[in-house]
């Protein structure tokens, strides 16, 4: 580093600046590991409180009664079938709309490109959506709601088009020669070429699949409900996991218990995919902010 | 070519272009039916709507809604909470990742930098409802780990209900706030920081500036557009707290303090079926929204030249 540093005051600074992002570092992470290792423990004994490094006494029971639960499976299969489904329409619609405006010569691509910046700064709300959606276009209670109206997002559409454009233009130009069409261009030439932004993408979406409940809160039915909002009514009022757990002859004690394995289980796929992605969504943030 | 009618000649184009608008064209249609209907849709504000006459034959109010929107003390205090919520949270959650920044750009060890910015990033990705599921655990009076540590030092009495208690309501929405946006919220500051000539700090040196000068004089003006356009945006956000914390965060305790307008227009229009009235309320935000950012705007030109239109 820099040579001239090495004053006491700013020693004295590198340590507290150490402590600080340790200390911001277990603040972080600790929420996470408190809720795992009590989601490990005893439920009647968890009751207790005080758990704080290690299950005092271990047990699976709780993942075993979350298991068993019809409505838990349902909501497990929902949630990845919207989140892969979802991810991949998205990221090919989005993509699409992105590529062909990355086309200066495109007609209509001053007004597209307005009509998709409007968006950004004025929107109907929640109101005049919720009566399209389920209204007018009878979407509710149907799983392509989850889709549908989650297939464009003109943030990443925006991040797609800058990368598009910073694509050499000679392959392009050479495959057209060729006889390539732009369909055949854009699926065969430039989307392999593009994994960065692709992977950057399909993540964003699929966090935002995974994560969502507003939009089943709104629109889904008993059989669409979806991991997050199933953790959402346990959380807001406890009588659900009650009830689960006294149907299967466990105590109201559980009930705390049962939320905590929920938690994990909505969490893990996300936190296990996170450090084989990470070094992508950096880049779309960078990429994006570019374009600001 | 220039013989051939301009009718002609776009319809050639549309002809030579017909693949990449068959890639383009599916996204203004969605476009048109997801957001352009929706907004035509806010007329309902200035509608008694019913589901039978739709948007376009609704029987018209004129204003009626707004009027007794502001006559509605359940409006006026949602009002209220809103701006108390959001301020508190520009006061405190703006500045939280750019102090961040800078102390990351001052850790001394590379390695040790990159592996706090993996992990503050990572609440970033976990849901709203996930993060109130971990407050109303390890906030819990009888089990929560943290109850009970505030419980020993002496910080709260052995029977709070921390999420049931209006008084500690703003300070967990600030602090849940932060706690799962700092580290993402830094990226951009990291990203700016480190396009800062090297040179700049170079020459600081041979100046004979200290690390604090360094930050202060080269770092923090660096850091200016990034800090002024984001804070605009900020303002512009004023009037709209976040629905998922609030609507997650509220509980039957806690409701005269978590009582914001998107909350409220959610409650008013979709749950209570007022569709005009709740659409009165979003039309209210919006406007105010657009207003505020404006006049941040308009200020932020004025005294430092930066703007983001």
């Amino acid at each position: 580093m820099l040579t001239h540093s090495r004053s006491l005051g700013s020693r004295v600074f590198d340590v507290f600046n150490i402590v600080v992002m340790l200390a911001l570092c277990l603040i972080t992470l600790y929420p996470f590991y408190n809720i795992l290792i009590t989601s490990f423990n005893d439920p009647t004994d968890a009751a207790r409180g005080g758990i704080t490094f290690w299950p005092r006494v271990f047990s699976i029971d709780n993942y075993r009664i979350v298991f068993q639960d019809e409505n838990m499976l349902r909501a497990f299969v929902v949630t990845i079938a919207r989140t892969l489904l979802g991810t991949a329409t998205a990221v090919l619609f989005t993509g699409a709309f992105a590529y062909g405006i990355s086309k200066t010569e495109l007609v209509g691509r001053r007004i597209f490109l307005l009509l998709a910046i409007v968006t950004m700064y004025f929107s109907g709300g929640i109101i005049p959506y919720y009566l399209v959606v389920a209204k007018y276009l009878h979407l509710k209670g149907h799983f392509l709601v989850y889709i549908i109206p989650n297939l464009f997002n003109v943030f990443n559409a925006i991040i797609m088009l800058t990368f598009f454009k910073a694509l050499p233009k000679e392959i392009e130009e050479s495959a057209k020669i060729d006889g390539a069409n732009d369909l055949r261009i854009f699926f065969q030439l430039v989307l392999p070429v593009s994994k960065p932004v692709l992977a950057t993408i399909a993540l964003y979406n699929a966090v935002f699949h995974w994560n969502s409940w507003y939009d089943a809160m709104l629109f889904g039915s008993d059989k669409l409900l979806t991991l997050q909002q199933i953790l959402m009514q346990i959380i807001s009022s406890n009588s659900n996991v009650s009830q689960l757990a006294s149907q299967l002859g466990y105590g109201a004690v559980s009930a705390a218990s049962l939320k905590l394995a929920t938690m994990v289980i909505t969490t893990l796929p996300i936190v296990f995919t996170y450090p084989f992605v990470q070094k992508y969504f950096v880049q779309g943030v960078m990429i994006g902010s570019v374009k600001g | 070519m220039n013989s051939i009618p301009a009718k002609h000649r776009l319809r050639n184009r549309i002809w030579q272009q017909r693949y990449l608008l068959i890639l383009t064209l599916p996204v203004v249609l969605w476009m048109i039916v997801f957001n352009y209907i929706p907004m035509y849709g806010l007329i309902i504000a200035f509608q008694e709507y019913t589901p039978f006459q739709g948007f376009i034959h609704s029987p018209w109010l004129g204003l009626g809604n707004f009027r007794e929107l502001f006559a509605d003390p359940t409006f006026r205090d949602s009002l209220y909470n809103t701006f108390k919520i959001s301020i508190a949270k520009l006061v405190f959650g703006f500045p939280a990742p750019i102090i961040l920044a800078l102390l990351l750009n001052e850790l001394v060890f590379k390695r040790f930098k990159r592996i706090v910015q993996s992990l503050t990033y990572l609440p970033y990705f976990v849901s709203w409802v996930l993060v109130v599921g971990f407050m109303y655990t390890l906030l819990d009076p009888d089990t929560g780990i943290i109850s009970k540590l505030l419980v020993n030092l002496g910080i709260i009495g052995s029977d709070t209900m921390l999420m049931g208690d209006s008084s500690s309501f703003l300070t967990l929405v600030v602090f849940t706030e932060i706690w799962k946006n700092i580290g993402w919220n830094s990226i951009i500051y990291l990203a700016a920081i480190a396009g800062v000539d090297p040179q700049l700090y170079e020459a600081a040196v041979v100046d004979g500036a200290n690390r604090f000068q360094r930050v202060w004089h080269i770092t923090l003006p660096a850091l200016k557009p990034t800090i002024i356009i984001l804070l605009i945006l900020a303002i512009g956000g004023l009037v709209n707290s976040n629905f998922d914390q609030m609507f997650m965060m509220q509980n039957s305790l806690t409701q005269d303090a978590a009582n914001v307008l998107s909350v409220y227009s959610y409650k008013m229009g979709l749950v209570a079926g007022r569709f005009s009235y709740g659409t009165a309320i979003g039309l209210f935000q919006s406007i105010v929204a657009f207003i505020l950012m404006y006049i941040a705007n308009f200020a932020s030109n004025k005294i430092t030249k930066e703007s983001l239109f």
